[in-house]
């Protein structure tokens, strides 16, 4: 049994409707939220978190639920895992009083970093050397003309330093509230990940508002998700060049980092858009409205990072270059600064419940929790 | 008739009175028959499908295992549990033919676009018997309703049934009520499926007396039985014992209507039962709970008051599928009598007496195991422990009226028989309204739902043979 209250009104809530569910059961074979919430007979705070990061809001269980309003019992899973997820970031977040700056004005805090990076950084050019800013350069080096290597190399790195603790802090808290996991629960959970596996509650397709529909937040899911990687592998073998082979960009349009990121960015631009568009088709009783501004904001600083970037690829060799690099720098700075806050972290705590579930079904524990 | 009604232009090939899965698997047959097809639904669109909504499993035989089913289930197991259940009270042609076309019913269903998983967690004795719905009965319906829709299926909710004229056992019209507007429905064939009177608790009165005001509805509040009524009244052959019906124990707490599967209590087998003078009054550990679970209903139906307790203690708090309501819980057993306002003198006597009359045994839930009693009336026969570990548990429960049996009677092509015994040339029904045929008595789970996809699928198939002819 409970040996504390539910610490929120959506953990409350959460926990009176998983005492429904457990009592019906009947949605068990759409996602890993009900088997995992079986092995249990009550749960704890941390459980109810986990739960919520096991839900992506396919939105099937609403659909198919016997009990969903205007039943007296009002259950509505994929709403209130929605609140708790959100509310799970903020939890879980390193530091925990930045989090509060983050929930309510995610997208004005990213901006204003971005613009003050990208002031930052045309200031710096100009100062040193007004012409610099707004003159053409090519070839090798040609951006390291508006800002040295070295600087631009301190300010990223310390930015990409500070996400990559910040979300290990915030991974740390998730994992402390389980019982941890092994290689083999690490690989289910990284293929069930991969595949975006439980999206489409059981197969049905995911609830709009006509009933089931094909499942079309996949693609564009894909999209966003592996743009965002290979935007990082252009970054990383960009980075590899200029250490490791002394090779400075920018680099020829069909060399490795440019193909990269170029087709990241396509897929930044494409699929943000997709979810964006997707997202507002969905059963509105499903959703809830506060929370759009979290995901609107990640979502937007994707789009402007390809956005910016794709514009300074095109442009590199005219006068538009300097201001262009300093705005996608800024947009970068910016998106990094604000990865750990936002809806970013998703992706960590969804694989980390994977791995937890992997886990817990391979002991096949039935622990009254 | 009224004069006063208006009368719609169209004739429907065939009109189905119901939004269940009895009247949507009509509705799916008569529509792939060729037939045009108007479903009449009196609840408005969230609580259609009554008590299909509330349900998970079907009851189907099969010759092999499946990718969801555990092993084979033949035409004659399924038979003979049908017979052990009903105690032989069933037609035994009708039923032989129901179990016969539940074969098909499978494949047929997931035609439809329902799709099947493996028996739920805490149902593994139901694994090779009863396939289960993917996303529970609510799921199962949505796919019917999109199915029908697409094929050409009209469907009007909020519209009552509240009049049908009948001539010589032959259909004309109907009465339909919606909003404030009553208007005259014209249709060659006519199937029932629009349930048992379950919730209406008037005419449940008429049988139980003053009792019933003390039952709790599982299911839908629609079912009130007012087509059932009509058909009867119009010289319809009844079926079926009107006491008869589907009844459990439910959690006391329950709401009056629709509280669904959650507050069904499955812990009867490892505690006492009692009733409002702490008195046991029937053999808790009898046999397997699921063959066991439908008894209850009536058993607490006889009771004063129409009360009882389940009491257990901390060794069986796990041992069952939680529910919607925590248990009433208190370190004696004394203080337990105090929370739940009976006599505290007499239930320790009772657990006292029980505790005392337990013969050490082997414990397990999985067997009819040899922890019984000796020598105490009522005897609890089997996975009779002592309740002595605190803290001491116990849910209040009264009867739970799942579905009714009192019907119109059916032949084989689901054709529904008048008082002479000869068949209505253009009526038919399916599902609860008729599920007297087949159930005297007792019941076998998932076997409801069988009655109205067989039942339904027939009758909408024969409706529209009639009506192209
Ligand atoms: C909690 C619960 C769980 C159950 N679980 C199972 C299970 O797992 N397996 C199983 O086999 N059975 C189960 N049953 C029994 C099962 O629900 C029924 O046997 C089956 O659903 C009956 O189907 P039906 O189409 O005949 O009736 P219903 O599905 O009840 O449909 C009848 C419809 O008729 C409509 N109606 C009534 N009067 C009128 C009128 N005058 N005009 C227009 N429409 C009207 C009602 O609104 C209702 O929608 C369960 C029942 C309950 C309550
Ligand atoms: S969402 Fe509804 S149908 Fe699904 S398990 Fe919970 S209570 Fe049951
Ligand atoms: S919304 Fe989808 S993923 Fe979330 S609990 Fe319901 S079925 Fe599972």
């Amino acid at each position: 049994m409970r040996t504390t209250e539910p610490a929120t009104p959506a953990l409350a809530e959460a926990d009176r409707l998983m005492t429904v569910c457990n009592s019906c059961r009947y949605c068990e074979g759409l996602c890993a939220v009900f088997p995992a919430m079986e092995m249990r007979r009550s749960f704890t705070d941390g459980d109810l978190r986990y739960f919520a990061n096991l839900c992506h809001g396919c939105g099937a269980c609403y659909d198919d639920c016997q009990f969903a309003p205007p039943h007296e019992f009002d259950v509505n899973v994929p709403k209130v895992l929605a609140q708790l997820r959100a509310e799970s970031y903020a939890h879980y977040a390193w530091p925990r009083a930045t989090s509060r700056l983050f929930e309510r004005n995610g997208l004005t805090v990213a901006l204003a970093a971005s613009l003050s990076v990208a002031v930052f950084v045309a200031g710096f050019a100009a100062w040193t050397d007004p012409s610099v800013l707004f003159g053409v350069h090519t070839g090798p080096g040609a951006f390291y003309r508006l800002m040295p290597h070295n600087t631009m190399v301190a300010i990223f790195g310390g930015v990409f330093l500070y996400a990559i603790l910040a979300l290990a802090m915030g991974l740390r808290a998730f994992w402390r509230e389980g019982k941890g996991a092994d290689v083999a629960a690490h690989a289910v959970a990284a293929h069930d990940a991969a595949r975006l596996r439980y999206l489409d509650g059981g197969g049905a397709g995911c609830s709009d508002s006509d009933g089931p529909a094909p499942d079309r937040r996949r693609p564009f899911h894909h999209l966003t998700f592996y743009g965002f990687l290979l935007c990082l592998a252009a970054t990383s073998v960009a980075t590899l060049y200029h250490y490791l082979l002394g090779r400075e960009a920018p680099y020829p349009w069909y060399d490795l980092p440019v193909l990269l990121g170029t087709a990241g960015g396509i897929g930044l631009l494409v699929g943000p858009i997709g979810l964006l568009r997707e997202k507002a088709k969905r059963a509105a009783a499903t959703r809830v409205p506060q929370l759009r501004g979290m995901e609107a904001a990640f979502i937007a600083m994707l789009f402007l990072t390809s956005l910016t970037g794709l514009a300074l690829l095109a442009l590199r060799e005219t006068a538009a270059m300097g201001l262009l690099l300093a705005a996608h720098l800024g947009v970068v700075f910016g998106l990094f600064l604000t990865l750990p806050y936002g809806k970013f972290v998703h992706g960590l705590y969804r694989y980390a419940a994977l791995a937890r579930y992997a886990q817990e079904r391979k002991a096949g524990r039935s622990a009254d929790g | 008739m009224t004069e006063s009604d208006e009368e719609e232009e169209r004739l429907y090939d065939v009109l189905v009175v119901g939004g269940g899965n009895a009247a949507l698997c009509a509705a799916i047959a008569a529509c792939r028959g060729g037939a045009s097809v108007l479903v009449l639904e009196a609840a408005p669109k969230f609580y259609r499908g009554g008590n299909t909504r509330h349900t998970r499993n079907m009851r189907c035989a099969h010759d092999t295992a499946t990718d969801t089913l555990t092993g084979p289930y033949t035409e004659d197991e399924f038979w003979t549990d049908l017979h052990q259940v009903t105690g032989g009270q069933t037609d035994e042609d009708l039923a032989r033919h129901m179990i016969a076309e539940s074969k098909e019913m499978l494949g047929w269903i997931a035609e439809q676009g329902v799709r099947f998983q493996p028996s739920l967690g805490g149902t593994l004795s139901l694994g090779r018997t009863n396939s289960f719905f993917l996303g529970g009965g609510r799921a199962m319906l949505n796919a019917l309703y999109r199915t029908g829709e697409k094929l050409g299926v009209e469907v009007r909710y909020e519209s009552e049934l509240v009049g049908i004229d009948i001539r010589d056992g032959m259909f004309l019209a109907a009465r339909v009520k919606r909003g404030d507007r009553t208007t005259k429905i014209r249709a060659k064939t006519f199937v029932a499926a629009a349930g048992g009177f379950e919730a209406n608790i008037e005419w449940l009165k008429q049988y139980w007396g003053d009792t019933a005001d003390n039952f709790l509805i599982r299911g839908t509040p629609y079912n009130r039985g007012t087509v059932l009524k009509m058909l009867l009244d119009a010289g319809a052959h009844p079926v079926g014992d009107p006491t008869q019906c589907h009844a459990v124990a439910i959690d006391a707490r329950a709401p009056k209507f629709d509280g669904g599967i959650i507050t069904r209590l499955d812990c009867v087998v490892f505690g006492i039962v009692v009733n409002k003078h702490a008195q046991r009054f029937y053999d808790e550990g009898e046999d397997f709970w699921p063959k066991r679970y439908a008894v209850w209903g009536r058993l607490v139906a006889a009771q004063p008051d129409q009360i009882a307790y389940i009491l257990f203690d901390k060794n069986a708090s796990t041992l069952f599928m939680p529910s919607l309501f925590p248990a009433i819980e208190a370190p004696t057993i004394g203080e337990l009598a105090a929370k739940l306002g009976l006599d505290a003198a007499a239930l320790e006597k009772t657990v006292r007496d029980f505790n005392a009359s337990v013969r050490p045994g082997t414990f397990d839930p999985t067997m009819l195991d040899d922890c019984r009693t000796h020598a105490l009336e009522p005897p609890k026969s089997h996975w009779a422990r002592a309740l002595e570990t605190p803290p001491y548990f116990a849910y209040p429960v009264r009867p739970g009226i799942t579905f009714t049996y009192l019907g119109t009677k059916v032949d084989r092509n689901a054709r529904i028989l008048m008082q002479d015994g000869k068949p209505s040339s253009n009526m038919f029904a399916a599902g609860e309204i008729m599920a007297g045929n087949v159930l005297g008595k007792g019941y076998a789970a998932g076997i409801g739902m069988t009655i109205g996809s067989v039942f339904g699928r027939i009758a909408g198939r024969e409706a529209a043979k009639r009506a192209n002819n």
